[in-house]
């Protein structure tokens, strides 16, 4: 139970909270209900994921560059788990779309969402908020299980006959049903109970989050008071919570057309290898599409908003100056929730829905860009005038600015009806929403990892190391996928096992690029490997901090002792002031914790 | 189920906690059972609606879904106490309700141009 | 450590968090329900005139019982007012009267279970033939001398069962004529009602009425399924805090009544989504 003792910050280990039993093994670090270790499971799974995710995408990346040839070393560890689907070491048709959709999904629902959201929100959410917990800590328990388990259900999926699931992330019907018609249990289906499982974590996870900063707020931590962090987390809540359950439901019908032969996707008259597909018809492929991309769009701000709150911890924290148009940024983050429910039939612009139609979801994906670019904007411009410290946290959060502009101005065409036409799944697109997740998100991510690892070990990480990692992996970032804009206009559809290597002009936009673009993904991994020794040296041989708060940070995330104990705060704190006092004039330090009374 | 309409057993009780007093609730289950017998009644004009026949499709179904709706405002006012609410949970509801909208009639506008399946006569053939 | 408001309610919002957390899960369960009924909508409106669905001809009579279906929106509202009655009594501090609820309120809801079972035991077993000559029929199926039911899972016959196992005929006895929409009792359609013997080659299609049937026994079977699911997970959740949960009562009886609140709730929208499926299913 919390006792009365006054509240003292700064201080290097602080009993005064909870401190009944010692929890076992397993009640510590696998069942446990503490936010924090939950975030950092959520956090490991999902690197493991994000690991995982890219090594499909280099045997793929393989297989563009070198048509036809075995892949090195990775090629027999193949052959011998899946046997004829990659024999010889050369990596089937089948067995390219499979990795090519898994590689979508594992990323996206197993790798970032679970660590922007999940390991982010759950470690910094309550402790920003100043609470001592979750609202529902068992619920949030249940939740990294459901994750961790519906992971391995996916990972399974590889293991059965015909493969994991190989029709795009996006599993259109019809082909997600008739490509393992016979077999009722395949991989597309592991891939539909899973989703449904990941799902329901999101869908619970979001009801905990919301209901958390809705009412476990300290005292004095009024809404405009909130850390910008704290609001992504907050409108990532209800993108979550509104846009996943048409998903489900779509995907218990995908799962019924595979397991009891119904038509909810199947149209009348589908002929399947010359034969009519005994099936009773009806059914519309469109369906399909509108459910799933009605989760589709609000899922990608999903992926960006928490690393936008990220940013702007970061930015704040290392200008020592307040961030620039706060009160808009909130604005605009309530704008882009609500408009990115409407927006998502511009995935589906050359499925003949019409011209109104399509008008009107052009019409929407641009209002949506404002509140977009009002983001950018502000924090750009919190930039000016600031005395900023380059430490490894902020290159990254800086070099997510340019890059997140790179990939939203590359949307633009894609979001018009008429551009799209052309450029409709291609490798512009490729181009487009990796530079968003990859070096906008994913930059995000790791300038979250360097500038919370200290409130979380103790220790800082590695600087030299640090620096080594983010410029070889923004250079990395940009060989990789910058030529894919040039591919995708130059006329490249994704999604082909080939590489394009048949199309006229192959020489000119497919196998010099390709070739180019693997070896910059080679690059790209091997610029992890000083993030991965860091991350695990440091923890225990890292530099360690000077004080509880070694960045002179504002938030209350850092008025906590260093690592928080369970409880986090001795005694409920409460807020004197907004999140960003940076050098106050006539202040005693260039900062004003939250928490400090006046 | 329920002629005996009553308040159910301890008169007198005292009630502990926080929360509505005796009266109060008390005049809470008058309500309930009156929203009681009006959902029984809706049910019933719901059906003896499917037997008059209306001239378009269009009307029945309008007929049937406002039944149902007042329906559901029952249930979610009285039973659900939403119409003594805070405002937290109705700007909640507001924006699902705004978005169950939007999902409805996008995903149906957004497929209504297509053309139609124009064999479908028999159904499977084995 | 203690979560703050779990059963106080916090100053500011006026709600314990309970009750903010079971709010915006019926949220999503709202949008997961839109998406279904936004799917039924969709695909009866892109069908094609006749085809919607088209059984004998006639529509919708005899493809689902309207009797049953309201005796059963009939027990689910019952149910919903008795958890509110239950809820009230612990506001009063009468437990047994909240036992006496509850109890009723289980009942009710394993009956709307029971009954739905029996629904969709008739579909199982009821078949759809059609004849090449062009005759439509609905009715019972009896092949090599057996009546397969819902158990005989496997045996949800259809032409290509027929053929694969090699049965050469079946016996069909046909339903009596269903009334059309105004008419109080059907024409007789002449068919005597006793087991015909049809053969293999004159069979164009046959099989129950199960999901992979129509699109609309897709959709109803997948939404009254997936209703049916939240119906039994929210009868658990009641029949736990109606027996062994209730023992919270004792210790902590606010935060036991805001339980039996947040559970009624669930309950209610389970109601909800009732109160739009039967007429929408039933009868549109």
């Amino acid at each position: 139970m919390s006792t009365a003792t006054s509240h003292t910050h700064g201080a290097a280990h602080e009993h005064a909270v909870d401190h009944h039993h010692e929890p076992g093994f397993w009640q510590k670090y696998i069942f446990s209900t503490d936010h924090k270790m939950i975030g950092i499971q959520y956090g490991l799974t999902s690197l493991a994921f994000l690991l995982f995710g890219f090594i499909l995408v280099m045997c793929m990346r393989f297989q563009l560059a070198k048509p036809g040839q075995p892949i090195p070393f990775f090629g027999p560890i193949l052959e011998a788990i899946l046997g004829d689907t990659a024999k010889g070491g050369i990596m089937s048709g089948d067995l390219y779309n499979s990795f090519g959709a898994m590689h979508g999904t594992i990323m996206v629902f197993l790798a970032i969402v679970p660590l922007a959201f999940g390991a982010f929100g759950n470690y910094v959410t309550p402790l920003q908020i100043g609470a001592p917990d979750m609202a529902f800590p068992r619920l949030n328990m249940a939740s990294y299980h459901l994750y961790f388990w519906g992971g391995v259900l996916m990972l399974a999926s590889f293991f059965v006959p015909g493969g994991s699931a190989k029709s795009g992330w996006t599993s259109y019907s019809p082909l997600a049903t008739v490509a393992e018609f016979d077999k009722v249990f395949n991989g597309q289906t592991m891939w539909l109970v899973g989703m449904v499982i990941l799902i329901t974590s999101s869908l619970l996870g979001a009801v905990n989050f919301i209901t958390t900063i809705i009412q476990l707020r300290a005292r004095g931590m009024s809404w405009m008071r909130l850390p910008f962090f704290v609001w992504a987390q907050f409108v990532t809540g209800f993108l979550l919570l509104l846009a996943f359950p048409p998903l489900e439901a779509a995907g218990v019908l995908q799962l019924a057309d595979n397991l009891f032969h119904t038509s909810f996707f199947l149209p009348t008259g589908l002929v399947v290898s010359g034969q009519q597909l005994p099936v009773s018809g009806g059914g519309s492929p469109l369906l399909w599409q509108h459910l799933f991309w009605f989760l589709g769009h609000p899922e990608v701000y999903v992926l960006i908003l928490p690393a936008m709150g990220i940013i702007s911890e970061v930015i704040a924290n290392n200008t020592r100056k307040p961030l620039w148009g706060y009160k808009s940024m909130v604005y605009a983050a309530m704008c882009i929730g609500f408009l990115s429910f409407i927006v998502w039939a511009h995935h589906m612009y050359l499925t003949g829905m019409g011209t109104k139609v399509s008008t009107f979801f052009q019409t929407t994906t641009m209002m949506i860009s404002i509140p977009s670019v009002m983001i950018l904007t502000a924090l750009f411009v919190s930039l000016w005038g600031g005395s900023i410290r380059f430490n490894t946290p902020m290159l990254f959060a800086l070099a997510f600015l340019p890059m997140f502009g790179i990939g939203g101005l590359t949307g633009l065409p894609l979001g018009f009806n008429a551009s799209d036409i052309y450029l409709h799944d291609s490798y512009y697109v490729i181009g487009h929403f990796h530079y968003v997740v990859a070096p906008g998100t994913i930059f995000g991510l790791m300038a979250g990892i360097y500038f919370w690892f200290p409130k979380m070990t103790g220790r800082y990480m590695n600087e030299t190391w640090g620096k080594i990692h983010f410029w070889l992996s923004l250079i990395g970032m940009n060989l990789v996928f910058a030529p894919m804009f040039i591919q995708g206009m130059k006329g490249m559809s994704r999604r082909m096992a080939d590489g394009g290597s048949t199309y006229f002009g192959a020489d000119d936009i497919a196998l010099k690029l390709n070739t180019s673009i693997t070896h910059a993904g080679i690059l790209l991994g091997l610029a992890q490997l000083p993030f991965i020794f860091n991350l695990f040296i440091s923890i225990k041989n890292g530099k360690k901090v000077e004080s509880d708060n070694p960045w002179g940070a504002t938030t209350l995330d850092w008025a906590t002792p260093t690592p928080p104990p369970h409880g986090n705060f001795a005694s409920e704190p409460i807020v004197y002031r907004g999140p960003y006092e940076y050098s106050v004039p006539g202040a005693k330090a260039d900062f004003i914790p939250q928490d400090q009374k006046p | 189920m329920s002629e005996h309409s009553h308040a159910p057993g301890g008169h007198g009780a005292q009630t502990e906690g926080g929360g509505h007093d005796h009266d109060d609730i008390a005049s809470h289950l008058k309500t309930y059972m009156i929203v009681f017998g009006a959902l029984l009644v809706g049910t019933l004009v719901t059906v003896g609606m499917y037997f008059v026949h209306f001239e378009s499709m269009a009307v029945t179904i309008a007929v049937a879904l406002f039944i149902a709706s007042i329906k559901a405002f029952l249930v979610a006012g009285y039973f659900m106490h939403l119409l003594s609410e805070k405002k937290m949970i109705y700007s909640v509801l507001a924006i699902t309700v705004v978005l169950f909208f939007a999902l409805g009639t996008l995903t149906i506008w957004g497929s209504s141009s297509l053309p139609k399946n124009t064999e479908m006569k028999t159904l499977y053939v084995p | 450590m203690d979560i703050p408001y779990t059963y106080k309610p916090r100053p500011d919002t006026g709600l314990y968090n309970a009750k903010v957390g079971i709010w915006l899960f019926l949220a999503s369960e709202i949008m997961l329900f839109g998406a279904l009924f936004s799917s039924y909508i969709l695909l009866r409106v892109q069908a094609p005139a006749g085809t919607w669905p088209a059984v004998a001809g006639a529509w919708p009579h005899g493809l689902l019982n309207i009797p049953i279906g309201t005796f059963n929106t009939a027990v689910l509202i019952t149910s919903s007012v008795t958890v509110v009655l239950a809820w009230a009594a612990l506001k009063m501090n009468n437990f047994k009267a909240f036992r006496r609820y509850m109890v009723v309120t289980l009942v009710c809801a394993f009956g709307f279970l029971g009954i739905k079972s029996y629904e969709y035991n008739e579909k199982f077993t009821h078949y759809e033939l059609r004849l090449k000559s062009g005759e439509v029929h609905t009715g019972h199926l009896e092949v090599n001398g057996k009546h397969p039911g819902f158990w005989d899972f496997g045996s949800i016959y259809n032409l290509a069962r027929l053929e694969k196992d090699k049965v050469a005929e079946i016996k069909f006895t046909a339903d009596p004529p269903q009334p059309k929409p105004g008419e109080k009792h059907a024409a007789a359609d002449g068919t005597s009602h006793e087991a015909k013997t049809y053969k293999l080659e004159e069979i164009e299609k046959l099989d129950a009425f199960i999901l992979r049937n129509h699109t609309f026994f897709a959709i109803y079977f997948v939404i009254t399924a997936l209703h049916g699911l939240h119906v039994l997970g929210g009868a658990l959740v009641l029949g736990y805090f109606a027996f062994p949960g209730s023992a919270m009562w004792k210790t902590n009886p606010e935060q036991f009544t805001n339980r039996i609140e947040v559970a009624g709730l669930f309950w209610h929208f389970v109601d909800l989504v009732w109160i739009f499926l039967f007429p929408v299913v039933y009868l549109l």
